[in-house]
């Protein structure tokens, strides 16, 4: 296996993959605004979502290290924030400025759409150009962080793609890289087996107290046992039957060896290298911004039945092993492992090929999620508005 | 052709990897766990994807894959019958 790749090296020290300059909105009513600037500025990538106001407590919490972690992806080297009022869109760039990196908040009060968006602009302007210059360098393997969640699973994912993101992410533990993988009401029914792998008793209490609690939230909310839901139709029209079998097919994602050496809250960074649980949605753009929230920069997704999903800064590889889908759906599927179920190729070849596709993507390669215009940034919520 | 694979010999379905299997097929069946083969009988059509059972199930059986329960049986299924959400059901939520 390759040692190193080629990177941008941040302020901070971090390596991101992707050169973007982000025009975040702090809220719904400024995505009008991002949206004019980066339609002046070439080059520039706003990411609208619905949300910013009247939320408050935990969910408010998750809003700001949502977009702070965002803006701080390595992925990115520069950011304009534009905000409806100051003092939030302060909050969000004095937190992203800590970074060291590049950036500018523009409240819209007391000046409009016109004035905010000529003042963003410009300093869009300059941030791209600056960025247009930065070099990628030579950078440890170690350096790289990876994500996984899988979607639109079916039975081909259990047996192909997700031991093949399995196998890659025992070969990257080795390596020394950060990894993370969640889908905390997907573990249903494989509960046990990702609590063995857990590092050590504090470690596996923290996994076991983040389930427990997602359970109850479940059960505090359902109406049926969510076969309306979980697993959703499309997993069942691909032949998944029970939340306990597509959960199994999940944790196939986490390899054989690797060890669940922590516990992250939703878009919480990891301190140290090795694999994180993350408490997450299993919706599959909910859990991928949040991985991008959290710092990772390159994301491995096996699709069954063929999830199309992209995201904003975090560059997403799809992986497939259902042959129907290889054919009829091609232009969404990066890594073709389908060979695996006729024994054509091993599961090491298979998580080879994913790791070549890794490198060449951390070098640049667009997936073809970005080459599609796939963009899915969706933040998620813990409850209503105030 | 391997038309079905499953995880462990201990599994009690697999899952077709092939288009257009048809009642009446005799199966090839691969354990990947084990990377050896078995076959087995189709009695019924069974689509990409879906599982066919390896035994005879009856109510109340819990059914094994990956070597671990998925569910529990709500209808009887005999062996090379489709296995899937009209006769297995989860036992959570």
């Amino acid at each position: 296996m390759q040692k190193t790749f080629w990177g941008y090296r941040r302020e901070n020290g971090r390596v991101g993959v992707r050169n973007h300059v982000l025009i975040l909105p702090v809220d719904d009513l400024s995505n009008a605004a991002c949206e004019a600037v980066a339609n002046n500025i070439k080059g520039t990538l706003a990411i609208p979502h619905p949300y910013g106001r009247l939320q408050f407590g935990a969910d408010l919490e998750l809003h700001f290290r949502t977009l702070i972690g965002t803006g701080t992806n390595p992925n990115v080297a520069a950011v304009v924030v534009i905000g409806i009022e100051e003092q939030w869109t302060k909050r969000i760039v004095d937190a992203i400025a800590a970074t060291g990196k590049p950036v500018t908040g523009f409240g819209i009060e007391l000046h409009g759409d016109h004035e905010t968006i000529m003042r963003a602009s410009k300093a869009a302007r300059e941030y791209l150009q600056w960025a247009s210059e930065k070099v990628r360098e030579e950078c440890k393997l170690e350096e790289l962080w990876v994500s996984t969640k899988c979607g639109e699973s079916d039975t081909t994912s259990g047996c192909g793609a997700n031991p093949t993101v399995g196998d890659a992410f025992d070969k990257l533990y080795d390596a020394g890289c950060t990894l993370v993988f969640g889908e905390t009401s997907e573990i249903t029914g494989g509960e046990k087996i990702v609590a063995d792998r857990c590092r050590d008793d504090k470690v596996r209490a923290e996994f076991m107290r983040v389930f427990d609690r997602y359970q109850e939230m479940i059960n505090r909310h359902k109406t049926s046992d969510l076969s309306d839901s979980q697993p959703t139709k499309g997993n069942i029209a691909g032949g998944l039957t029970t939340i306990e079998e597509k959960a199994l097919g999940n944790i196939q994602k986490i390899g054989k060896q690797c060890v669940v050496d922590g516990v992250l809250d939703k878009a919480e960074m990891p301190t140290h290298k090795g694999l994180w649980f993350m408490d997450s949605s299993s919706a599959a753009a909910e859990m991928v911004t949040l991985c991008a929230a959290s710092g990772f920069v390159v994301h491995f997704f096996p699709t069954g039945q063929g999830n199309v999903i992209g995201n904003p800064i975090l560059p997403v590889i799809k992986i497939c092993a259902n042959p129907r889908t290889v054919r009829t759906m091609s232009e969404h599927v990066d890594v073709d492992t389908s060979g695996l179920l006729q024994r054509e190729i091993t599961m090491g070849q298979a998580g080879d090929k994913l790791i070549d596709m890794m490198f060449r993507t951390a070098n640049g390669r667009l997936t073809a999620a970005e080459a599609l215009g796939h963009r899915e940034f969706v933040l998620t919520r813990l409850y209503e508005s105030a | 052709m391997i038309h079905c694979v499953l995880h462990d010999p201990a599994d009690s379905v697999a899952v077709v990897v092939v288009e257009g299997v048809k009642a009446g097929t005799t199966l090839t069946g691969l354990i990947l766990d084990e990377d050896r083969t078995i076959t087995l009988p189709c009695v019924q059509d069974i689509p990409l994807g879906h599982k066919v059972a390896l035994k005879d199930l009856a109510v109340g059986d819990t059914v094994i894959k990956y070597g671990v329960d998925i569910g529990k049986v709500v209808q009887p299924i005999a062996k090379g019958q489709h296995a899937h959400v009209h006769n297995i059901k989860t036992k959570r939520w």
